[in-house]
């Protein structure tokens, strides 16, 4: 039993709500950097205003509280709170425990100081230790190599290559599904570290 | 092979009728029309459990008219059913269609129900999905078709490969039935593919 | 990937909020000749809060025939116009880009042709299309030049279907096909 060990507190982040109020005039300066946009999403890259996002958490926070089959957290910083990403858990079908997992760093310069590593390792404990999920499967296009080696490097492997699915830039490239089981996330957690 | 005049390049001609194949052809149906099969098939566990993830459920006619009602078939403009008849006898025997369909990337995820079992291994599913197929690639102007479907889904499996998809992996122990856990076949055709196999269009 | 697809040279693209776009819309609409030039409705000057209560409606996000930008300079952050793909026809791969600079004084200096570019590389790099079409009034010899430099060229008239000020005037069409573009930027054609 780990229940003294916190599912939403790592080193230097944390998983935590949506604050109404402050995220939206962040988060959309995010989307105005086309490439984080391109990365996370598959749909036509698109800047949203402050209000759009608003319109946005609320339908999040419904579907969240309706359907039953969404987690989704923001990414703030310890201590300040500073918001510096969001990450979610979605698509869970229960009857067959599995479900589907994004994160997103918004700041190109909040990226590879290990966060998101931080917080694949809390949503694998959330998915794994309090939702008893048996899968979790990531959707990472081919031009996205440093979330292909995040997920890798966490545990998942490739188990679907979508040939030339996506079309950006000119040129079509694969999109890839990583998947990894409990039982892998298991002999990791007791393997050396 | 399929009936209809085969696309004249030189003089721009369109094909004829991009709806009808050899045993089957594809309509759009009033929901009350299909409402009465739809609820006869949905009560077949063995075919929902071939087409779907989430569990059986006993399904009442009126819940069945209701869905086809509130999902207006291809009002949303990402997705395109239809529904499957015999052109011997006109008896509607299943569904196809598109959905899930990223424009900006031309690709779209295609999804079969022959629900009258007397239809199944018969080659009806094979020609519905040629029809769609030629559907997706001449009419929409897809890149690739993706689709995927459960492991034991054996008779479907073959039937997609015959109609030129292609293996692009599996997920492994996405279904739990039964005690057991099945995995997720995804495949997928690419245009080029496609035209290769279907050279007159 | 190409990270700077919303950036020009001397713009990029944006999305404001309601209470800006209905501020700043209102002010330009005061100005008829910018109006007239941009749109063949007769002018009317909607007031700052119908205009923001108009932007604010579910149906203008995600509204599955268009997509629109706002325009802001690169120097000064200034918001001086929107452009926008609208009425995208998917499976033959046509949108009609539309586009209007509201502050006169970014009139003639460069700002539209870079806005154009951009959106025209987000319309064949991002949603894949195969041509973009406008349509532009015969007396807006100002807008027309500047999408022959981004590209377009004429492909017809609609003889005489504006009638303002006593003359009756064509609205031309122009369009730019994907290899076009293609060649315009360098790039070998894509097979």
């Amino acid at each position: 039993m780990k229940i003294s060990e916190s599912l939403f507190v790592a080193e230097n982040i944390c998983l935590a709500p949506i604050d109404h109020e402050k995220d939206a005039e962040i988060e959309s300066r995010w989307t105005h950097d086309a490439e984080y946009m391109r990365l996370l999403s598959l749909e036509p890259a698109l800047p949203l205003s402050a209000a759009q996002l608003k319109k946005r958490y609320e339908k999040i926070e419904k579907e969240q509280d309706e359907k039953k089959n969404l987690f989704y957290f923001t990414v703030r910083m310890r201590p300040d709170d500073r918001l510096v990403g969001f990450a979610r858990l979605y698509w869970i079908e229960w009857s067959n425990a599995g479900g589907f997992v994004q994160l997103g760093i918004g700041d190109p310069n909040d990226r590879q100081h290990g966060y998101g590593t931080q917080v694949l390792r809390l949503l694998l404990r959330y998915a794994f230790d309090e939702l008893n999920l048996y899968r979790l499967t990531a959707l990472i296009p081919e031009y996205n190599p440093l979330a292909l080696h995040l997920f890798s490097k966490a545990g998942f492997v490739e188990e679907v290559r979508r040939r030339k699915a996506l079309n950006r830039d000119g040129r079509r490239w694969d999109l890839l599904h990583l998947g990894i089981l409990h039982e892998e996330w298991d002999a990791l957690q007791a393997g050396p570290k | 092979m399929v009936n209809g005049e085969k696309i004249n390049r030189e003089s721009n001609t369109m094909e004829k009728d991009l709806f009808r194949g050899e045993l089957v052809k594809l309509v759009v149906d009033e929901p009350q029309t299909v409402t009465e099969s739809f609820s006869r098939w949905v009560r077949d566990t063995e075919y929902w459990r071939l087409a779907n993830s989430n569990p059986v459920r006993a399904f009442s006619s009126k819940a069945v008219k209701d869905w086809l009602e509130k999902n207006p078939e291809n009002e949303r403009g990402d997705q395109f059913i239809f529904s499957i008849r015999t052109l011997q006898d006109d008896l509607l025997i299943g569904d196809v269609g598109l959905d899930g369909v990223l424009w900006s990337h031309g690709d779209a995820f295609v999804g079969i129900g022959i629900g009258d079992r007397e239809y199944w291994g018969r080659g009806y599913g094979r020609d519905a999905m040629r029809l769609i197929l030629r559907y997706a690639f001449s009419e929409l102007n897809m890149e690739r078709v993706s689709l995927n479907v459960f492991a034991y889904n054996l008779r479907a499996i073959h039937s997609y490969e015959k109609s030129g998809f292609v293996h692009e992996g599996l997920a492994r122990g996405v279904l739990r039935r039964d005690g057991s856990r099945y995995d997720l076949v995804f495949m997928g055709i690419l245009r080029e593919e496609w035209l290769d196999q279907n050279p007159d269009g | 990937m190409n990270g700077n697809l919303f950036r020009g040279e001397l713009v990029r693209l944006t999305a404001e909020e309601p209470e800006l776009l209905g501020k700043t819309f209102s002010s330009w609409d005061r100005d008829s000749e910018f109006r007239r030039l941009l749109d063949d409705e007769p002018p009317c000057l909607w007031s700052a809060k119908k205009i923001k209560e108009w932007f604010e409606k579910d149906s203008y996000e995600g509204d599955e025939s268009g997509l629109s930008f706002c325009i802001r300079t690169l120097q000064e952050d200034c918001l001086i116009g929107f452009i926008g793909l609208w009425d995208i026809e998917w499976s033959h791969g046509d949108a009609e880009v539309g586009i209007g600079i509201g502050d006169r004084e970014r009139w003639g200096k460069g700002y539209g042709t870079d806005a154009m570019r951009v959106i025209l590389r987000y319309g064949f790099t991002e949603l894949n299309l195969e041509r973009i079409t406008l349509g532009v009034f015969g007396y807006n010899g100002r807008a027309i030049r500047s999408y022959e430099k981004a590209g377009f060229t004429v492909e017809g008239r609609m003889r005489q279907a504006l009638y303002r000020d006593g003359s009756r005037v064509d609205i031309v069409f122009m369009g730019i096909l994907r290899h076009e573009w293609q060649a315009l930027n360098g790039e070998r054609r894509e097979d």
